[in-house]
């Protein structure tokens, strides 16, 4: 259990990812990636729900302003209009905070946009236990919520070198897509030959088939880091990104597993309804049973405070990892 | 084509009148068919619809997909007799089809889903119609297209949070080029309107909106409603149209209870000859 007095209290920047010290970091991937491809895709747009600033949009704004629409705090509206943009022809993309798009506006993506299979491209600000104002801004069952939605893609991107190919694959990607944002300092682990393939796990690094970790969104580099820190123990341990969480790649998460005695399964979100239930329900319809440890946030709603703090008080950071792997629990 | 050209200056009242009894018509027997429907609503909206697809919607039932067609969304999915009747009138559908009309396996279902050509939107989950026409009304302005985009949705869809949303971003972002149909027959699911939603004008003009409210079922007043809203000045436009539930079915009507009307297979028979007894 975290010490309150102890851990540091700032909120640092809005729905930043905090543990970067040492690490190369990109900052607005996201914006900066949008501004650019669309010099070339006159048909890209870009809205907002006043969470310009905090999506990291703002760089579309400044470069293609007559493209860009601010509906105000308005999420319904957001989906609606950007669903008329795309049954026009337009690739919309349209960000705000996660709870926003999925709490409230959820009745507009199922139906206004993934049922007619609109280019809509939601980039879902703070998703999960990223932000330091409770339970009203963390929205920790984003993943549950979304996936019961059909025809509705969804990923969550692990790092700065993922998410700047995901911005650009989307729009390509039929229909309406659902990404978990990664906003301002985003840090770049993964190498710069790694490819993104929607639907597609893939193996950041082969273990020795001890334990294998399973994970998505940034909680990916998390388990890269922990694998690192655990080689000191002697452990050299697998771990297996799934960047798509829908479709789900139900081969490749088996495939990885059978490799491996025991598995660790992380994401940032409840362990409800998320990657674990998808992974759990995989090995079951395969006949496959192994030790597993989930790593993730308890069906609760959580409180506010700092970064750090949060994290350590539930149980989402490095110090989760290395207990999973060195003592299975 | 140019804006100027279309819609033309005059409406012939005569045929306008006529297309509207040709849409109560297929719905009657659509009804008939399925034995029950939404057909109050669509005997009140017959007329804006007789007038929007025959003398103000710039349209191709060959091109249905024709970037610069005028766009007109139905917010009120349970309208579908409706619009498939309008639909099949200016022949996008086949007269055909209509029979089927909600039967299980039908492409004609009891709520709009835009797998029907002619359909823009998916309808019925109400609330999503107008901000979807404001989000179509910017993709044209940005593509310089003189197409507007008419938005049909009803007095009940004022109770919905989303519509006052989707009206304030269309006076923001100053969407001249829509139009907003309110279809204000007074009735909802569980009978008349119950929440204040009134005065519906002032609140549209409130909210930026040029607005004129009509007898719905008047054609006259529709079709000069309709050309006052084509100026391109800024705001975006509304019409609030006053219709009667089973307007040209007086039995219909007559009815408290009008939003799903399901009566005995004889009785419909007799509806019907009472349309063309009252139209004829």
């Amino acid at each position: 259990m975290a010490d309150s007095q102890t851990i540091g209290n700032r909120t640092r920047g809005m729905g930043e990812i905090v543990d970067v010290a040492g690490k190369v970091t990109e900052t607005a991937p996201f914006g900066n990636t949008l501004a650019e491809m669309a010099k070339t895709r006159p048909e890209i747009v870009g809205l907002t729900a006043d969470m310009g600033r905090y999506s990291d949009i703002l760089p579309f704004r400044d470069a293609h302003p007559d493209r860009f629409f601010n509906v105000g705090m308005a999420e319904q509206n957001l989906i609606m209009v950007a669903a008329g943009l795309a049954k026009s022809g337009k690739i919309a993309y349209c960000t705000t905070y996660s709870v926003f798009i999925t709490r409230r506006a959820y009745d507009f993506v199922a139906i206004a946009c993934a049922h007619s299979m609109a280019n809509v491209k939601i980039f879902a600000g703070m998703p999960g236990l990223v932000n330091g104002y409770g339970a009203t801004h963390q929205a920790t069952e984003d993943i549950n919520m979304m996936r019961g939605i059909a025809d509705l893609t969804i990923i969550d991107p692990c790092d700065a070198t993922e998410f700047k190919q995901v911005v650009r694959a989307v729009a390509d990607i039929p229909g309406t897509v659902y990404v978990r944002n990664l906003r301002g300092k985003v840090p770049v682990e993964l190498p710069e030959d790694y490819r993104f393939e929607v639907g597609k796990a893939k193996v950041l690094r082969e273990g020795d088939g001890e334990i294998g970790i399973i994970s998505t969104g940034y909680m990916s580099a998390r388990g890269l880091d922990a694998a690192k820190m655990a080689e000191s123990d002697g452990k050299n341990v697998g771990v297996l990104h799934v960047g798509t969480i829908k479709p789900f790649d139900t081969a490749g998460v088996i495939a990885f597993a059978k490799r491996y005695k025991q598995l660790i399964i992380a994401e940032n979100h409840k362990t409800t309804g998320g990657l674990a239930t998808l992974v759990i329900e995989a090995l079951y319809e395969a006949g496959i049973q192994k030790p597993l440890v989930k790593i993730g946030l308890a069906d609760s709603f959580f409180e506010c405070g700092s970064q750090e703090y949060l994290e350590s008080k539930y149980a989402v950071d490095i110090p989760r990892f290395m207990t999973a792997i060195r003592d299975g629990v | 084509m140019l804006r100027s050209n279309f819609p033309p200056a005059t409406a012939n009242l005569e045929e306008l009148g006529a297309r509207a009894l040709n849409l109560r018509r297929k719905m009657m027997h659509m009804a008939s068919g399925k034995g029950e429907g939404y057909i109050a609503q669509g005997l009140g909206i017959a007329d804006c619809l007789a007038a929007i697809y025959f003398h103000e919607l710039r349209h191709d039932p060959a091109r249905p997909d024709w970037p610069d067609r005028d766009r007109f969304l139905l917010s009120t999915g349970h309208y579908s007799i409706a619009m498939y009747a309008v639909l099949a009138e200016a022949g996008y559908l086949s007269d055909d089809e209509l029979p089927t009309y909600g039967l299980n396996g039908s492409a004609l279902p009891m709520s709009t889903f835009d797998e029907t050509v002619g359909v823009e939107i998916v309808g019925g989950s109400l609330g999503h119609g107008l901000g979807q026409a404001v989000g179509m009304a910017l993709a044209l302005r940005l593509d310089k297209s003189s197409a507007r985009v008419f938005c049909e949705f009803s007095d009940g869809e004022l109770d919905e949070g989303s519509t006052w949303e989707a009206a304030m971003g269309a006076a923001t972002f100053k969407c001249d080029n829509l139009v907003a149909l309110i279809d204000c027959n007074g009735i909802q699911a569980d009978g008349p309107v119950t929440v204040a939603i009134e005065p519906v004008a002032d609140k549209m003009t409130a909210f930026g909106f040029e607005t004129y409210e009509v007898n719905g079922n008047d054609m006259a007043a529709l079709v000069d409603a309709l050309g006052k809203c084509r100026e391109p000045n800024g705001k975006p436009k509304a019409i609030v149209l006053r219709t009667t539930p089973g307007f040209g079915v007086p039995t219909i009507m007559a009815r408290d209870r009008a939003h799903f009307v399901r009566v005995g297979n004889d009785e419909w028979d007799s509806l019907i000859e009472e349309l063309e007894r009252e139209n004829g």
